[in-house]
């Protein structure tokens, strides 16, 4: 694979084409797919990139500063949008009605003031940091994900049709083959001409002979015109694509482990409370978990679906209805294979005094631990691999156990 | 003679959009004086300057766009109404009208990217050759759905000119060089319909004057602009003590402070900390443009709101700058335009964007030390790097962007265009929407980014497309000739005498690497 920094970026904080969301997957299945025990584990991570206020998703409603921080937009119990309990203190955005059955039905847990190592406030360096699994910015060769993959016994190849995303992101990225697939209608150039081009390649820019290669199998192997992006709001997109990627992963030769990421979350004004554009774009991932869910029918129940981001935001709203760049947030676990109903926190309060750099939520637990303990849980992998090649130098971040079932 | 062609094409693919083809000599006149060629276009800063007839200062599409919008709340107000019962019932609980009307401003964006983009399969279905980026003709057939409103025919109307003017430039270099700063200084036409009226006018306005004048100046041009004022929220901070803070009870918004230190100027690892980000924000406090009541001034104009400023003198990067209003501010920018990271930054993103995804350091290094001994002279970087050795001697490794791409083939293809829709289409399918970047960010520049296996296979769709629809009347190897001449591999002419048709040589043309490099 082919690597960079800015690769991710063409999927869009911002987009318009494709509403910000794409999808990759592992070319392979592992090898241990259809096992004699009938468990066939699938893993889907979605990064929600421009920093998700996980104050205002999972709100602290029992720390006594909560309100008075989040000011306009906090969260409440009461009121004509209550905020939906998932414990004494926790509670969840009145926009995630699924993810709430989900925590009920003990398949959904939540991980708070959680974080990346990374402790600056730029979305690409933080991004860098969530995605590649290593401490600090600046490393793109590859991505955690995609290292987990190299020491995954490898099956058959994948022989689904792929979803949609016209880039790999960078956490999926890395020596393992990944497919993803660019939603579009358009003629398609003839196989001669094509063939013709590889070999012109081939003598004289072997870079690009590879590179379109690819893209010609990988087009050869996408199927189905509804996977096709249609126009609409972010929301539906983002549930389209889950959908998408859902009906691949559900099927036996299809995808085992993906990863998917939704823009948008950069909410510096009119992040909106119980209602308003937070709200609407939770209620896309909402319905995202529910597609997976769905579509993923029997094999939901061994799928763990992973929802982090690169930092958190300010603890206190801004002077405009919104937050800035902050660094504790949470972390989302949905699937028939969570060990859920919990909201798992060493909570740090939020008394002045408590706050990282007297701004942020401070983080209590690394977010490596937390993907470690999936990575762990689901695929069986070893501390000392976790440690030394998933997420390099990362031994004091211990595998959180018991996420799981 | 060889030589000669392979300096040309460094002068006109390196520097420039490629050359043209019909008569227009390009490859020729580039090989008798590579670097004087290239140079020629620095000669005249007034080139720069884009004006057209119907382009619109940003003060009266400010205007436009605020009397469109009252237009539409009047429509929709005297629609409901007439019809008053059925309506709230249908919106879904996650579209609450209160949401609606705040996302108004990106759906309409989204949807005009979205008719287009819906609109191509219908159309290619039927009639293939309308994908040609350079199709002149209407679609006669296509009803359009609705007639485009001023904000959608603004923005096709600056997409167009600036087509045209790539299309039609010599070598280009000096509009290589503009959307190199604009991309620099992106705005996003997604964020709104202000910034998407905005956004050719932003370029037109704050970076085409500068682009051979200094990099202060285009800076404090930029981050004074209403469309960056809007993009990334500035019209919504205001400092916490200022009047206005102290009653509407509101305060700072970090995110345009942020971006100018870590993407416009000292980029990130440049120094610079969270409280500097904080203190320049509340220093930019009061930079806005009048809103439609006109209160502060015309509307759609920068205007400084001393009442929506922070008072007090606040420290930045060391520096204590004095309450003077909006002079806090300039003084403020200034400083950081001259501060060596900026310099650094600046030096190695411009190398990175015209010579290698890996930029040498002995060039970087020099082109830094000219930014700083003549305090940001754009047009001294300019002619620093034509001047150097490394930027003609480095292999054609970059890969040209979607934008590179497709203005490079309708030069060699001597189509100037008339209409914009099939390259604005052509960009949305390749990752590249025009003003309309994923994050402040802006576009990448670098291989990896570009040359990926789905761009490659939608390139090679496009290109199949041009050849089906243009084939026909062209002579696939007199189009090498102006491409490349004798600097064309051999490989390459072979697979085009070889080809099986003219269509099919004609995509193997505009795929070949002498046209995807540069």
């Amino acid at each position: 694979m082919i690597d960079c920094v800015e690769n991710r970026l063409l999927t869009s904080r911002r987009g318009l084409l494709l509403g910000g969301a794409s999808f990759a997957a592992w070319a392979y299945l592992p090898k241990f797919a259809r096992a004699a025990d009938g468990r066939d584990p699938r893993l889907v991570v979605v990064i929600l990139r421009g920093a998700l206020d996980g104050l205002a998703t999972v709100a602290p409603i029992g720390d006594p500063d909560y309100a008075g921080l989040h000011g306009s937009i906090a969260l409440a119990a009461d009121g004509a949008h209550p905020a939906i309990m998932l414990d004494s203190f926790f509670a969840l955005h009145p926009a995630m009605p699924e993810f709430s059955r989900m925590y009920r039905d003990k398949h959904a847990a939540v991980i708070h003031a959680v974080a990346t190592p990374y402790r600056d406030r730029s979305h690409f360096d933080g991004q860098d940091v969530l995605e590649s699994g290593y401490a600090g910015p600046g490393r793109v060769q590859s991505g955690w994900l995609n290292r987990a993959l190299e020491v995954l016994p490898r099956g058959e190849r994948v022989s689904s049709g792929l979803a949609v995303g016209p880039t790999t992101p960078l956490v999926l990225r890395g020596n393992a083959p990944t497919v993803g697939w660019a939603p579009v209608a358009l003629p398609q150039a003839d196989d001669d001409t094509a063939m013709r081009l590889v070999d012109l390649y081939r003598h004289r820019d072997p870079a690009l002979a590879s590179a379109l290669s690819q893209g010609l199998q990988l087009e050869k192997a996408a199927s189905g015109d509804d996977m096709k992006p249609k126009p609409g709001n972010q929301a539906a997109q983002m549930r389209q694509v889950a959908r998408g990627a859902a009906k691949l992963m559900a099927a036996d030769d299809g995808p085992r482990i993906a990863a998917l990421a939704f823009d948008g979350w950069d909410t510096h004004a009119n992040e909106g409370g119980p209602v308003g554009r937070l709200a609407f774009l939770l209620g896309g991932l909402d319905g995202a978990l529910a597609e997976f869910e769905s579509g993923l029918g029997d094999r939901w129940r061994d799928t763990v679906v992973v929802v982090a981001t690169e930092f958190g935001r300010t603890a206190r709203i801004n002077g405009t209805d919104g937050t800035d760049h902050g660094t504790g947030t949470i972390a989302l676990l949905a699937g028939g294979a969570v060990k859920g109903g919990r909201v798992i926190a060493d909570w740090p309060g939020l008394k002045l005094a408590n706050l990282h750099e007297a701004r942020d939520l401070k983080p209590t637990t690394d977010l490596r631990a937390v993907i470690k303990g999936v990575l762990q849980g689901q695929f069986g992998l070893s501390d000392r691999v976790l440690a030394e090649t998933v997420f390099p130098d990362s031994a004091s971040a211990r595998p959180m156990k018991g996420l799981v079932a | 003679m060889a030589r000669d062609s392979q300096a040309a094409l460094v002068a006109l693919n390196r520097f420039g959009f490629g050359a043209r083809g019909g008569a227009s000599g390009d490859l020729i006149n580039a090989a008798s004086d590579p670097r004087g060629f290239v140079k020629a276009e620095l000669a005249r800063p007034s080139g720069v300057l884009l004006e057209a007839p119907g382009l619109q200062s940003t003060q009266q599409l400010g205007q436009a766009v605020f009397a469109y919008q009252d237009q539409v709340k009047q429509a929709r107000e005297a629609a409901k109404a007439a019809a008053s019962t059925e309506a709230p019932a249908q919106a879904p609980a996650d579209q609450k009208p209160a949401l609606r009307r705040n996302l108004s401003l990106n759906a309409a964006a989204t949807e005009v990217a979205g008719q287009m983009a819906d609109a191509r399969p219908a159309d290619n279905a039927a009639k293939p050759e309308t994908m040609q980026p350079n199709m002149a003709a209407p679609q006669p057939a296509k009803p359009a759905p609705q007639p485009l409103n001023v904000i959608q025919k603004t923005f096709r109307a600056e997409a167009l000119a600036r087509l045209q003017r790539a299309t039609l430039a010599t070598c280009g270099f000096t509009e290589r060089l503009v959307v190199f700063w604009s991309n620099h200084f992106c705005i996003s036409a997604g964020k709104g319909e202000l910034a998407r009226i905005w956004a050719g006018a932003f370029e037109r306005e704050a970076i085409r004057p500068h682009v051979l004048g200094r990099f202060a100046d285009m800076l404090k041009a930029v981050e004074q602009h209403p469309a960056m004022l809007f993009f990334l929220d500035n019209q919504q901070s205001l400092g916490p003590d200022s009047r206005a803070g102290q009653n509407r009870k509101r305060g700072l918004n970090e995110n345009l402070a942020r971006e100018i230190m870590e993407l416009h100027t000292l980029g990130v690892g440049g120094g610079y900390t969270q409280a500097d980000v904080t203190s320049l924000a509340r220093i930019i406090t009061g930079w806005t443009f009048a809103g439609r009541q006109g209160q502060l001034g015309a509307p759609g104009s920068f205007v400084f709101n001393t009442n929506a400023h922070q008072p007090g003198p606040q420290m930045l990067l060391g520096r204590t700058y004095e309450p003077t209003g909006l002079a806090q501010g300039e003084a403020a920018l200034a400083d950081i335009a001259r501060h060596p990271s900026t310099a650094n930054f600046i030096a190695t993103k411009f190398v990175r964007h015209f010579v290698a995804d890996e930029p040498p350091p002995a060039l970087v290094a020099r082109l830094r030390d000219v930014f700083i001994k003549t305090d940001g002279d754009l047009k001294a970087l300019a002619t620093a790097l034509v001047d150097s050795d490394e930027a003609w001697k480095a292999p054609l490794t970059k890969m040209r962007s979607p934008y590179d791409f497709l203005v490079a083939s309708g030069r060699l293809l001597a189509r100037v265009p008339e209409d914009p829709g099939a390259y604005l289409n052509n960009l949305n399918l390749l990752g590249q929407p025009l003003w309309s970047p994923a994050g402040p960010n802006g576009f990448p520049d670098t291989n990896a980014a570009w040359a990926a296996p789905e761009g490659m296979k939608l390139r090679l769709d496009i290109a199949a497309q041009m050849g089906a629809r243009l084939g026909n009347n062209i002579d696939p190897l007199d189009l090498l000739e102006f491409a490349a001449a004798d600097a064309a591999s051999i490989d390459t002419r072979k697979a085009i005498e070889r080809a099986e048709s003219r269509q099919q040589a004609l995509a193997l043309l505009l795929m070949s690497p002498e046209m995807q490099r540069r």
